[in-house]
């Protein structure tokens, strides 16, 4: 079951070689995406924390500035 | 209506979004892989390398479909001055260009075993290729342009000459003689498909979707942040 299932009648190597790169291309672009993601959101939070009191509550009270302090952890 | 289009709007969703579709794409996809390298059956003539179609189609339908997606969204950006839809559009092109590259990579691997080459310049590989190049152009024009109104008018353009490849790609099975079959599933007529395979690869475009629509959602979140950083800069 398990060699008929990686062999494939020979076709095997092209069927998990296929796969395999849908799989690598999924991993990797998600991976760039996220670090891409989490940089920018970590320069937003580094940038609010160095504005002084008058500026960050000026800054608070747009609603984007909000959601993405209170996104730690998005995905 | 376009109120509804605004950031502050659309980042309420957007935001917290992104960790329900990883999870529903998660289970979806994985049904989709058993369904596709297990249960479903092999093929009477390609036998087991038939599988390579359930990475192949989904793969290539999506990079059309949000290359047209992007065309749409610039066109009525353009017209309207409606810049989020720009921002909506360039989140899109980078799963666009990852699904076509994905496309043609798998069509070369299920080219050896079936037509005995890995590569032919036959009208419908090569007019793939020129989509990526597509994308490749729209990807890099918002690098090249600083100035964003610039950046809108010459992306839009690459999407207007982009779009007429599109047809071209549905059709170029009909309109020459190809290495590829003609198309087995068709919205109009009885598809030639059997439902056995048929399911597999609904489940695994479906799957492909939720993955396109999971990197739209945190590319935009970026691109967000982004502008959210300028405007402390200028604070």
């Amino acid at each position: 079951m398990i060699n008929d299932l990686i062999y494939m009648n020979g076709y095997g190597l092209y069927v998990w070689s296929a796969f395999s790169f849908t799989l690598i291309s999924f991993t990797s672009l998600f991976v760039i995406v996220k670090i891409q993601y989490t940089k920018e959101r970590n320069k937003f939070v580094a940038k609010f924390g160095l504005l002084n009191s008058e500026r960050a509550a000026f800054a608070k009270t747009q609603s984007i500035n909000k959601e993405i302090l209170s996104n730690t952890s998005n995905i | 209506m376009f109120k509804y289009f605004e950031p502050n709007k659309i980042f309420l969703v957007t935001s917290k979004a992104p960790k329900y579709v990883l999870f529903l794409f998660i289970v979806i996809f994985s049904i989709g892989l058993a369904e596709a390298l297990i249960l479903s059956p092999e093929d009477y003539k390609q036998s087991h390398s038939v599988r390579i179609m359930y990475v192949h189609v989904p793969a290539a339908w999506i990079s059309l479909g949000t290359f047209s997606a992007i065309t749409l969204l610039s066109l009525v950006g353009y017209i309207f001055k409606i810049r989020n839809f720009f921002l909506i559009s360039k989140s899109l092109a980078p799963s666009g260009l990852v699904f076509n590259i994905i496309a043609l990579v798998t069509g070369a691997i299920w080219g050896k075993p079936t037509w005995g080459t890995w590569w032919a310049w036959d009208a419908r590989i090569t007019s793939m290729l020129i989509l990526a190049l597509f994308y490749i152009m729209y990807l890099v024009a918002w690098r090249i342009f600083e100035n964003k109104d610039k950046a809108f008018k010459v992306t839009t353009i690459i999407t207007i000459f982009g779009i007429i490849n599109v047809p071209i790609i549905k059709y170029s099975v009909d309109w020459w003689n190809t290495l590829h079959q003609p198309a087995s599933i068709s919205m109009l007529s009885e598809s030639s498909i059997h439902v056995s395979m048929m399911t597999p690869l609904l489940i695994m475009t479906a799957a492909f979707a939720l993955f396109s629509l999971l990197i739209f959602l945190m590319k935009y979140n970026t691109e967000l942040i982004k502008i959210k950083n300028k405007g402390l800069d200028r604070l």
